[in-house]
Parts: C-alpha cells; sequence; structure tokens
C-alpha cells in the first residue's frame, strides 16, 4: 500500500523536454589564447626561461664572490667558452670525446640487444641476463678503469670498454623490463599473424617497447657522459690531444679555472642539446605520437 | 569449387554433405595456475561448417575462451584434437584470424588502414603493398571506417577499434574468423549496434565466423547454431538450432531464450534447493 502511493506521488512529477539553447546564447565558444598563453603553454619557451635565471643567478653570485680563480661569472665562463670554440682547441677535444662516446655508445646498445633477445628466448637466457645485471650493474664503471688499463692499454679501446660497461646494463634492463609489459594480447595478434623469432621480435615486441627502450637509451646516454668525462680525467690524453674531461684537468692545472667553468658547461650544453632536441625529436616521431606517452 | 564457396548456401543438405570447416572432437584442455592443474573443458566436440555463424555460449568458467584459443592454436589439448579443413591445428596461424575483446588488440604504432594491411603483407596473402592498400580501403569502408583510415587508434573510441579489428580478420579473408567476446567490453547501445552491422557484413560475404559470448540474448541474435557450455569443466549441455533474424527478435526468441537460460542454469537451481531444503 505504502508502495503504491510512492509511485502515485512520483507520477505527479511533471516531464521536463527542452530545445537545446540558440548559439548567441553562449558568447564565445572559441577564441584564440593571448600571446601570453601561448608563450606559457609552450615547453621550449618555458625552459629557455629557466636557463635564463638560471644564468643570471650565476652572473649575480658570480660578482658577489668577485674573485674568478674560485668561481667566474657566466659572463667570462661564456666567453672562455667562445674563445675556446673560436681557436679550435674545445671543439677539437669535444669532437675527439664525442667520438669515443658514440663508438662506446653504440657497442653497448648491440650489446644489450643481444643480451636481451638471449633473455626473451629462453627462460635460462632471462635468468642468464637478469643474474649478470644484478651483478655488474651496481658496479661503478671508473671501478673497472685500472684493469681496462691492464688489458687494453692507455688508449681508446680501453675508454670504449668501460663505456660500453655503463651503457650496456642499464639498456638492457630497460629493453627487457619493456619487452616483459607488452601486453598479452599485443603477443598473440602477432603470433596469430604467423610471425615467429626475430620477425617477431622486431615487429611487435620492439615496437610496443618502444617507451622503455628510449628510456633506457637515455639513461645510457647520461651514465656515458659521466663514465667519460671522469675516466678522461683520471686517464689524460688517450689519442692526439685528450678529450673534454682531459681538457677541464689541463686547464685546472693552469688554474685556467674560467676554461674549466667553459669545459663543464659544454659538457652541459651538449646534454641538453641531446635531451632536448634529439631524443625529443625521435619521443615525438615514435611514442608520443603513437600516444604510447604521454 | 570456387563459385561454391562465395555463393551462399541456401540447401540444408548442401551442408550436412559438405566437410565441416573446423572440426573440433573430444577437445580437453589444461591450464595450471600456481600449483593447479585445471581442467577447462572435457571432451567438447563440435563440428563448424562453411558459412556459419556458430556461437559458443555459456557462463563464465566454462572454458569457452580457451577452447577457442586452443582453436587459435594458442593452448594445445591434452587430449583430442581440432581439424582445420583437415589439417591439424598445431600453432597460430592467419588463416585464423582472431578478433579479441581488449581494445588494445590494434598496433598503436600504425594508422587504421596500417593495421589492415600489416598481417595481409606479413602473411605473405598479398604480394603488392598497393593490393593490400586497396583490400584494406575496402574492408574499411564496409565498416565505415574510411574517414578514420589515416587515424592511430589511440584517436578511435572502442566500438571503432573493434570494428577495425573485424575488418582487419574479414580482409585476410580467413577459413574462419574467431570472436572472442568482441563486444563484450562496449556501452550497450553501441553493442547491439555492432551487433547489427556484424549480421550486414554477413549478409555479404557469408564468412565463416566462431563467436564466443556468456550474453543469451547476443547468442540468438547472432548464431546459426549455438553450443551451450556447462561450467568447471566446460562440456556440451547442448547445441541448438538458431532462429531467423525475425523470429529471433519476436517471442520464439524469448522462447528460447527462456529455455537456453533454464538449461544452463538447471544444475544450480537444484544444486540450490538441495542446500536450502
Amino acid at each position: 500500500m505504502a508502495d503504491a502511493t510512492a509511485t502515485h506521488l512520483h507520477n505527479f512529477r511533471p516531464e521536463i523536454r527542452r530545445e537545446p539553447a540558440s548559439a548567441e546564447a553562449f558568447g564565445i565558444v572559441e577564441r584564440r589564447l593571448t600571446v601570453w598563453e601561448q608563450l606559457y603553454g609552450s615547453g621550449p619557451v618555458r625552459k629557455a626561461f629557466i636557463l635564463l635565471v638560471l644564468a643570471a643567478i650565476w652572473e649575480v653570485y658570480g660578482r658577489s664572490v668577485g674573485n674568478p680563480l674560485l668561481f667566474p661569472t657566466f659572463g667570462e665562463t661564456a666567453s672562455a667558452l667562445v674563445s675556446g670554440l673560436a681557436s679550435g682547441d674545445l671543439l677539437m677535444r669535444v669532437w675527439a670525446s664525442l667520438q669515443v662516446l658514440l663508438i662506446g655508445y653504440a657497442i653497448g646498445i648491440a650489446a644489450a640487444a643481444a643480451l636481451t633477445v638471449v633473455a626473451i628466448s629462453t627462460r635460462l637466457g632471462e635468468d642468464v641476463m637478469v643474474t649478470l645485471t644484478a651483478m655488474f650493474s651496481p658496479l661503478p664503471a671508473i671501478a673497472l678503469l685500472p684493469l681496462a688499463l691492464i688489458w687494453f692499454g692507455l688508449g681508446a679501446s680501453s675508454l670504449v670498454f668501460v663505456l660500453v660497461h655503463s651503457v650496456l646494463w642499464a639498456v638492457a634492463l630497460n629493453t627487457f623490463s619493456g619487452f616483459q609489459s607488452t601486453s598479452r594480447t599485443l603477443r598473440m595478434v602477432g603470433r596469430n599473424y604467423g610471425l615467429k623469432g626475430w620477425r617477431f621480435v622486431s615487429r611487435i615486441l620492439i615496437p610496443a617497447a618502444l617507451p622503455s627502450i628510449v628510456t633506457g637509451l637515455k639513461i645510457g646516454w647520461a651514465f656515458a657522459w659521466r663514465t667519460l668525462i671522469a675516466a678522461e680525467m683520471v686517464f689524460g690524453v688517450s689519442s692526439g690531444q685528450g678529450g673534454l674531461g682531459w681538457f677541464i684537468f689541463q686547464s685546472k692545472n693552469m688554474l685556467d679555472i674560467p676554461a674549466v667553468f667553459a669545459g663543464l658547461l659544454s659538457v652541459i650544453l651538449i646534454g641538453l642539446f641531446v635531451e632536448g632536441v634529439l631524443f625529443k625529436l625521435l619521443e615525438d616521431r615514435t611514442v608520443r605520437r603513437w600516444a604510447m606517452q604521454s | 569449387m570456387n563459385v561454391m564457396m562465395s555463393s551462399p548456401k541456401t540447401l540444408v543438405d548442401d551442408v550436412a554433405a559438405s566437410e565441416p570447416i573446423l572440426d573440433i572432437r573430444d577437445v580437453t584442455l589444461q591450464y595450471t595456475a600456481g600449483h593447479l592443474s585445471i581442467l577447462a573443458t572435457y571432451k567438447v566436440s563440435a563440428q563448424v561448417f562453411e558459412a556459419d555463424r556458430f556461437v559458443l555460449l555459456g557462463p563464465s568458467g566454462c572454458g569457452k575462451s580457451s577452447l577457442l584459443k586452443s582453436i587459435g592454436g594458442f593452448h594445445k589439448p591434452s587430449e583430442g584434437e581440432i581439424r582445420l579443413r583437415g589439417r591439424k591445428v598445431t600453432e597460430p596461424g592467419p588463416d585464423r584470424m582472431m578478433v579479441f575483446q581488449e581494445f588494445d588488440q590494434l598496433l598503436p604504432w600504425k594508422t587504421v588502414v596500417q593495421n589492415v594491411t600489416f598481417p595481409l603483407m606479413e602473411s605473405g596473402k598479398v604480394r603488392t603493398r598497393k593490393e593490400a592498400e586497396e583490400r584494406a580501403r575496402h574492408y574499411l569502408e564496409k565498416v565505415n571506417l574510411t574517414k578514420f583510415a589515416d587515424n592511430y587508434p589511440h584517436m578511435l573510441s572502442g566500438g571503432m577499434k573493434q570494428r577495425v579489428a573485424i575488418a582487419r580478420g574479414m580482409a585476410m579473408e580467413p577459413d574462419i574468423l574467431l570472436m572472442d567476446e568482441p563486444f563484450a567490453a562496449l556501452d550497450a547501445l553501441t553493442r547491439v549496434k555492432m551487433q547489427d552491422e556484424l549480421l550486414e557484413l554477413w549478409d555479404d560475404t557469408h564468412f565463416t565466423v566462431l563467436f564466443v559470448t556468456h550474453s543469451i540474448a547476443e547468442a540468438i541474435k547472432i548464431g546459426n547454431r549455438i553450443l551451450l557450455l556447462s561450467p568447471h569443466p566446460g562440456q556440451v549441455k547442448a547445441e541448438l538450432n538458431g532462429l531467423c533474424r525475425a523470429d529471433a527478435a519476436g517471442p520464439k526468441g524469448k522462447a528460447l531464450e527462456r529455455d537456453i537460460h533454464d538449461m544452463l542454469f538447471a544444475d544450480k537451481a537444484s544444486e540450490e534447493i538441495r542446500h536450502h531444503g
């Protein structure tokens, strides 16, 4: 009885049917963003602004110290950088470092690829990779330098050896975890197409794991830079006039502190370029375009 | 032979006399979960003929998805065998294209049209890129996705993704299309629309499809033959004929729905009575 009353009462509510409001009622539906909003929305502009602020803080602090032997200003460092580049000396050092770096990086990536393929093809291979990574990943590359000197002598090959060590584990670990997190459905789709072995890996697993692979490549690149600069400082001249690390070390010995800062600044600038331009291009064309990474 | 295959079967005798496309014989499936070995299906047999819309229907836990995956070649039966056009199924292959329930079955790094051409090229079904492209666009038109052919999957809605997967499967012109609850993750309105579209597509080309679902209504709407599986482990409970489309929507459909419902839940009801009585 109570139910019936309730239903009865409910039905007293009037029905509502409406026409949508006409377009004029809203005012502006679409408008262009103001210049400021656009500038703030752009990542490169925001980052450039941060760099400017940092440079300004550096300049102010350097002037307050007032001693170029302790802490040169941004201006002094910049002029040391420009004169180093102009004389060609710094450019040669950068080139020498980059050559070794690229060789080590490439070999490291190739070794990581081989190791990961072994790891995904058999269960034993997976154990081999996991164990090796757990053993060697925490080992600082510099700690291997004395051994490298004995095995490979005082040349570029020793540097390449420690570089490979610093790149290999980071890239292998990330690539492997990317393969493992590939969705079951995508794997089944690939096998449904009849893909097997290397074709399955290259057509399905590698693209599917690309976000992790790119992360691994970035980490590997940063590790390689650190290792190389440190190794060059310990190592001295490896080939020709030596690389950027040796340039920094030499400048310190000659108490040319602005040049030391200029060397450090060029490491930073190259790092910013690789991260902000090369890797960003790669990501924009791949993972971000496919919305596999935001 | 080719003429026979492309023309729809009209005579019942014709179907009965022909060889089954898919022959499932006494298939027992087991899988391991942790320390347990679980029986998914027990001695399931069924035959699927040319141009069948064959539905595997059962509650969750009846092993219908496991059975479909073993037909797909992903899972070896521990007993019995599965034959496709007389050849024993041993591994996955593009002669049995699958449509999955999950929306992530499209390759996110390929556009819609590339998703359709990719298996055509990789399996060697089509020789030239141009031919693959033409065929892909033809099937995308059939599922009304021409406008989105050059978009990436992440720009599509769930229903559109499933339509791409169907177009991809059909473009391969496989012996049989295996659909694993393809509409289960869609909203109710889209689901009804997709069911209608699937039937329209079938009217068009009379492809052979094996369709897994847990919805009795969907089974009656889609299937011309319905295999009922009982759960834990999956066993054949019945194999029924479907209704023609006008009947399926009317009182006959409702009656069949009740009938199937009673068959599937008869055991449970009697069990409950036993427990409470």
